[in-house]
């Protein structure tokens, strides 16, 4: 198995996802964790800061029509099967965004709090 | 040891003409052979680049059968398969046209590894450096090692798409080699002949698939004009130019077949609208029928016509399906309606 993340891009100017467009990402990371496909999930707030060198940015690294709203790692056994997860993704089919889906190269599982 | 150099050895007795002929018959074999070694060795190795290298002494014997079907699978390994694999070929074409590849990797890929073409050849065919190509090779490799792109024929309910990238491939293949985008000839036989070959090996493969069935015959029917494209002084020939009685009344017959089995085969499937190359290949085949008079009218379509397509030359590359995108600068550039 390998894992994916599965950026979810947003228009910067659509404002907040509508309470049915919440409870359908709700309904989608559900699915996700049901599977076993889902190791994990955050939904990022905009307010961004950026930071290069010594320069504090107020404001995302790269200015864009699409920002990231949220990431997720999943757990596939190839591409194909990482795709037929993310075309899922409710985010896809809203004409506000997307989703990117990127292999994940190494990383930590969340630290127990 | 390269092929050529397996050639001298097997035939150093025959002289200069022997030599080239047994050259001639290993680069044949090379060939016809090269994506079922490949694609067999693709499946033990798991690995394309590995693949690559190690597959190349099994081609300097070529009076060995290739082991183009694998026969010793254990049964472990045989119950893995999701389901019967006609073919490894199948695998690999398929591979190469994964739809997450670029539209150009998905043609540079395919020509290099189900082809066999050199790098420096498949460069000079699709008009970029040589540099950029075995950039752009390497690239669609890794992403294939990287990303995870698995090895194997889709499943039926994504075939449409998935095929429809693949045939994408083909007929931009040919259309390369129909109206060569670069160079002083008119037409790059050699690519033609490689978008033939593949269209037969697809068909098959996959004989009950319309689509594969009328890109075969668009193909067919295309290239049986191909001795009489051009006149002496390698000048265009216009349709009405040609000489009829040289077009290749075999590959007529045969894509007239095809044609006419798929239309007598109606949209089995319930398909909404027939497929794209079906309707090309009778577009195109309608001028098989056209005797040696070069007034014979055009018979009238026995197929709807896709609204949008009236007027595009039967023989121009489109995009097929979702699979579309960019097509090589001046491939779709149709210089001659012949």
């Amino acid at each position: 198995m390998a894992q994916y993340a599965i950026l979810i891009f947003d228009d910067a100017a659509a404002g907040d996802y509508t309470p049915e467009q919440q409870a359908a990402s709700q309904r989608h990371a559900d699915d996700l964790v049901d599977s076993g496909a889902m190791i994990a999930a955050y939904a990022l707030r905009s307010a961004d800061t950026s930071l290069r060198g010594d320069a504090v940015t107020d404001g995302p690294f790269i200015d864009a029509k699409e920002v990231v709203a949220g990431v997720c790692v999943i757990e596939a056994p190839d591409l194909d099967a990482a795709l037929d997860l993310a075309r899922r993704n409710p985010a896809v089919q809203w004409g506000r965004g997307g989703v990117e889906v990127r292999p994940v190269a190494g990383g930590i599982a969340p630290v127990a709090r | 040891m390269t092929a050529a150099t397996a050639a001298e050895q097997t035939a150093p007795e025959q002289g200069c003409a022997g030599q080239a002929g047994a050259r001639q018959a290993v680069a044949d074999a090379h060939r016809r052979e090269w994506a079922f070694v490949l694609a067999a060795t693709v499946r033990v190795a798991q690995d394309l680049d590995l693949a690559e290298e190690s597959k190349l002494p099994l081609l300097v014997e070529p009076d060995e059968p290739a082991p183009h079907r694998l026969t010793d699978h254990d049964e472990a390994d045989a119950a893995k398969l999701e389901d019967a694999v006609p073919d490894e070929r199948l695998r690999l074409i398929f591979t190469c046209c994964h739809p997450t590849l670029a539209q150009q990797a998905r043609l540079a890929l395919t020509l290099r590894l189900v082809c066999g073409l050199p790098t420096p050849d498949i460069a000079r065919a699709l008009l970029v450096s040589e540099q950029t190509m075995a950039a752009r090779i390497t690239r669609a490799k890794k992403k294939i090692s990287v990303a995870r792109i698995p090895y194997r024929v889709p499943r039926p309910a994504e075939l449409p798409d998935r095929l429809a990238a693949v045939l994408g491939v083909l007929h931009l293949l040919f259309t390369a080699g129909h109206t060569a985008p670069s160079g002083p000839a008119l037409m790059r036989t050699d690519l033609a002949d490689r978008a033939l070959d593949l269209a037969r090996a697809l068909r098959e493969l996959m004989p009950d698939e319309p689509e594969v069935r009328g890109l075969l015959a668009l193909i067919l029917a295309t290239d049986a004009r191909r001795a009489t494209r051009t006149g002496a002084d390698g000048r265009l020939l216009r349709l009405e130019e040609q000489d009829r009685s040289r077009w290749n009344r075999g590959a007529l017959a045969e894509a007239h077949e095809l044609i006419v089995a798929g239309l007598r085969g109606g949209r089995a499937g319930g398909r909404a609208e027939p497929d794209r190359a079906g309707v090309d290949a009778p577009r195109t085949g309608g001028r098989t029928d056209a005797g040696g008079g070069a007034g014979a009218g055009w018979p009238a379509l026995p197929v709807p016509v896709p609204a949008g397509d009236q007027g595009r030359p039967a023989s121009a590359p489109r995009s097929y399906g979702r699979g579309g995108g960019r097509v090589p600068a001046g491939a779709g550039a149709d210089r001659q309606r012949g």
